[in-house]
């Protein structure tokens, strides 16, 4: 592969994207691939907007990116895909998470949660609803949606020749490796991937 | 064997491997997990320090002692250990000594984001600078080796891209070095006037010898491509440089960039057309090159403010801009950091925000967010240790100006350790009359949960003696000091209305545990189990929204029934909210 794929996560702070860029870089290592990932700690972490980056190709040189450069959006909270859908290419992908976490403003009742934020985007861009917190819930668990987003991109990435659980049962805890098994195959099930669906049409 | 690391964790690997004996640091945001990585070598004597000073202190005497010694810091930290820095510019070391900043560049955790690369020039010791993970980890053995060949102090400059950022690391081995002996030299080592008059001219012409090294070493290295432009970066910025020019340009890399090159500089300026100074922050290469002579262009195009990334290199360069999608970006709401629901200093805050006539001043920790809406708490964050002095010298000057305000000072545990016991001791001193309240979460919480002095634990988890904040604050002179629960309104109240009545100086320690710390057995001991939750009994309600107004993330006002409603899944039971609730609508749930 020549050209460099960036992947930006997106979310709020404890909803757990750190976990999924971990999966996601240290399995692209695994398949070969040059990676590089990005993260915020530290203030960010308590109830903010945070973001992380995977980059991965044959030779990745910045761990960032900047505007209109994400080959896919990977949002874990409906508002944060609009606040980082800049960082989109055109033509590129969003997977958002039908979820909605208010932040400070609208908690306090001074903002509301803007409305019509999904239909906003499938206008705009190639765009994967998935309800992962249902999804999460129906498995028995709501943590695990960060697991079930983790499908829905690997799959609408074409990673799918990555020996995923492999990976999945080296980074989490031996007691939770069954229910994000389970998450992940939920994840990459609600996606269908452009040929399927092309062949549906 | 090749493993994805972080920055942080590649110089705790490099460390590992470069044989280093002792190791030192006070945590802070981005360089914290440098030492809580280097703490699972056990080879390696790693301890953290109540401030930055004491830990650059410790590493000099460690180095002094012979052994090959890290210290790593934020940036700002090295203002506060700016003393023994610079007296190491003139010592030189026995033992390899590194002292790693971590420059946070679009202050992501941080008051300031100043370029801690003029330090080095300033102390007049070497400096290394990194561009990904693989370089993290060997430039420590480069560091420790250039060290003790040229006894000099090296500072390894990282940033927080750098220090959070994964790339893929080759691991290796550890090199086993010997302590060196430790042999007396006041002439190099006791830095009287006399002495350090010689070491002056000793160091000025260690510079001539490290400025030579940096024009020979490979860490300064060319890249040759097309030559009608021509780049020198550092650091990150160089891979930002890379992704916007590729193989459009040729390439003076830079690992140590202090000495800078000069010799190198020339040459590689004189083959090509034109010569681009590509550098995060300030232009700190760019004016030494701009001096000897040569013509580049920097920071009249790339800003000199904010983190840099690739887009902002070409939009600065090309006048080049991405095709994004256009959207209606005013109705995304703000999401900025909170305390967490059941955070003790909310409680705390929200008793205090009542008080008028006050001024409150802050400092450096999770608490920071006590000056965000809707607490509005405080009025001033300066620095470690800040709100205790602060408060002593401004009350002086209301007092000068006739003005009865008071002046509380809000400050975390770990902070009061680093450096709020010196600013306590002026208040004694000089016959102030503050209220310092010592915010007491049992842990260092913001930059993840570290221990210190009053938790009992050591770096590694060791059990180690608990340092009590009431009797070190008698020990300072104190006279009147009182221990709450913050999450009891009512005796919180009854402290504060106490200190506001007395004409002396005194100490509120607010104690309670951080909502997200893993409680020790003492702690269970003390506070019990973290558990429950309150709910809103809408019936009840009026929709006051007094329990908003507390700030707390798993409070929800709804707009269309004028009723507050209460998240379970984030409610930790902390019943604030059902105490400023003055109609009794919250309730704590079975």
């Amino acid at each position: 592969m020549k050209n460099t794929k960036n992947i930006l996560l997106v979310g709020v702070g404890g909803q757990g994207t750190i976990l999924v860029s971990k999966i996601l870089s240290t399995g692209l290592m695994e398949a070969g691939y040059d990676v590089k990932m990005s993260e915020i700690h530290g203030m960010a972490q308590r109830g903010g907007s945070v973001s992380t980056q995977v980059r991965y190709g044959e030779k990745v040189h910045s761990p960032i990116i900047g505007l209109g450069e994400a080959d896919i959006l990977v949002s874990f909270e409906t508002m944060e895909t609009l606040r980082w859908l800049e960082y989109l290419k055109p033509e590129g992908i969003v997977v958002i998470n039908d979820y909605e976490i208010p932040s400070a403003p609208i908690l306090l009742g001074n903002l509301d949660y803007p409305q019509g934020v999904i239909k906003l985007i499938e206008e705009k861009a190639d765009t994967k609803v998935i309800k992962a917190a249902e999804k999460a819930e129906e498995i028995g668990n709501q943590r695990v949606m960060n697991v079930v987003l983790l499908g829905a991109l690997v799959k609408s990435m074409d990673l799918m020749d990555i020996d995923w659980e492999e990976v999945i049962k080296n980074s989490v805890r031996e007691e939770f490796v069954e229910m994000n098994l389970i998450a992940f195959n939920v994840g990459v099930d609600s996606v269908t991937s452009y040929e399927e669906s092309y062949s549906v049409n | 064997m090749k493993r994805l690391m972080t920055g942080n964790e590649a110089i705790a690997q490099g460390a590992f491997e470069a044989g280093v004996h002792y190791a030192s640091a006070y945590p802070g945001t981005p360089s914290t997990e440098i030492l809580e990585n280097i703490a699972g070598y056990k080879e390696i004597i790693a301890e953290w320090a109540p401030n930055e000073k004491v830990a650059v202190e410790s590493a000099v005497g460690a180095c002094y002692a012979g052994a090959r010694t890290l210290t790593a810091m934020k940036h700002v930290g090295l203002n506060v250990a700016a003393d023994p820095f610079f007296t190491m510019g003139y010592t030189g070391v026995n033992g390899g000594m590194v002292l790693i900043s971590a420059d946070d560049p679009g202050l992501h955790s941080s008051q300031n984001e100043q370029d801690n690369r003029y330090y080095a020039k300033m102390a007049k010791v070497a400096m290394i600078e990194p561009s990904n993970s693989q370089e993290c980890k060997d430039m420590v053995s480069k560091a420790m080796e250039i060290s003790e060949k040229y006894d000099v102090l090296v500072m390894i400059r990282m940033t927080t891209r750098l220090c959070h950022s994964k790339s893929i690391v080759e691991e290796g081995n550890r090199t086993e070095v010997p302590i060196k002996p430790y042999v007396k030299n006041p002439a190099k080592y006791n830095v009287s006037p006399a002495n350090a008059k010689q070491l002056h001219l000793v160091v000025e012409k260690k510079l001539k010898e490290l400025e030579k090294f940096s024009n020979e070493t490979d860490l300064n290295y060319i890249e040759w491509n097309d030559k009608k432009v021509g780049v020198i970066s550092a650091g990150v910025a160089y891979q930002y440089a890379k992704e916007v020019f590729g193989d459009n340009a040729s390439y003076l890399k830079l690992g140590f960039t202090f000495p800078l090159p000069m010799e190198k500089i020339k040459k590689f300026a004189e083959e090509v057309e034109t010569l681009y100074v590509i550098e995060e922050l300030e232009p700190f290469m760019e004016e030494q090159i701009k001096a000897a002579g040569i013509n580049c262009i920097g920071k009249d195009k790339i800003p000199n403010t904010w983190e840099l990334n690739p887009d902002i290199v070409k939009k600065s360069i090309f006048d080049h801009e991405n095709d994004t999608i256009k959207y209606d970006k005013s109705i995304v709401a703000g999401r900025p950091p909170t305390l967490c629901a059941g955070c003790p200093h909310r409680a705390f805050y929200y008793q205090l925000s009542k008080k008028k006539d006050t001024m409150i001043t802050g400092d450096i920790g999770c608490y920071t967010l006590g000056g965000a809406p809707p607490l509005n708490a405080t009025d001033t964050v300066v620095c470690m240790g800040a709100s205790v002095s602060m408060a002593h010298g401004a009350k002086k000057v209301f007092e000068l100006n006739n003005d009865k305000k008071r002046l509380v000072a809000t400050i975390g545990d770990s902070t009061f350790f680093h450096s709020g016991m010196t600013s306590l001791l002026d208040v004694v001193f000089n016959k102030g009359n503050t209220i310092t309240c010592i915010l007491d979460n049992r842990i260092t919480a913001m930059t993840g949960h570290q221990d210190n002095p009053g938790t009992g634990y050591t770096l590694q988890g060791e059990e180690a003696k608990i340092v009590e904040i009431e009797p070190v604050v008698r020990a300072l002179g104190i006279n009147h000091v009182r221990a709450i629960n913050p999450l009891d309104q009512k005796e919180t109240k009854e402290a504060l209305d106490w200190a506001y009545a007395l004409d002396d100086p005194s100490v509120i320690i607010s104690r309670y545990p951080c909502v997200l710390k893993k409680y020790t057995d003492l702690d269970l001991e003390e506070f019990g189990p973290v558990e429950g939750y309150c709910y809103v009994d809408q019936e009840v309600c009026i929709g006051c929204k007094k329990c908003v107004r507390t700030g707390c993330p798993a409070i929800h006002f709804m707009k269309a029934i004028k009723k507050s409603s209460i998240s379970q899944v984030q409610c930790v039971g902390c019943e604030l909210c059902l105490q400023v609730c003055p109609v009794s609508a919250i309730k704590v749930g079975e």
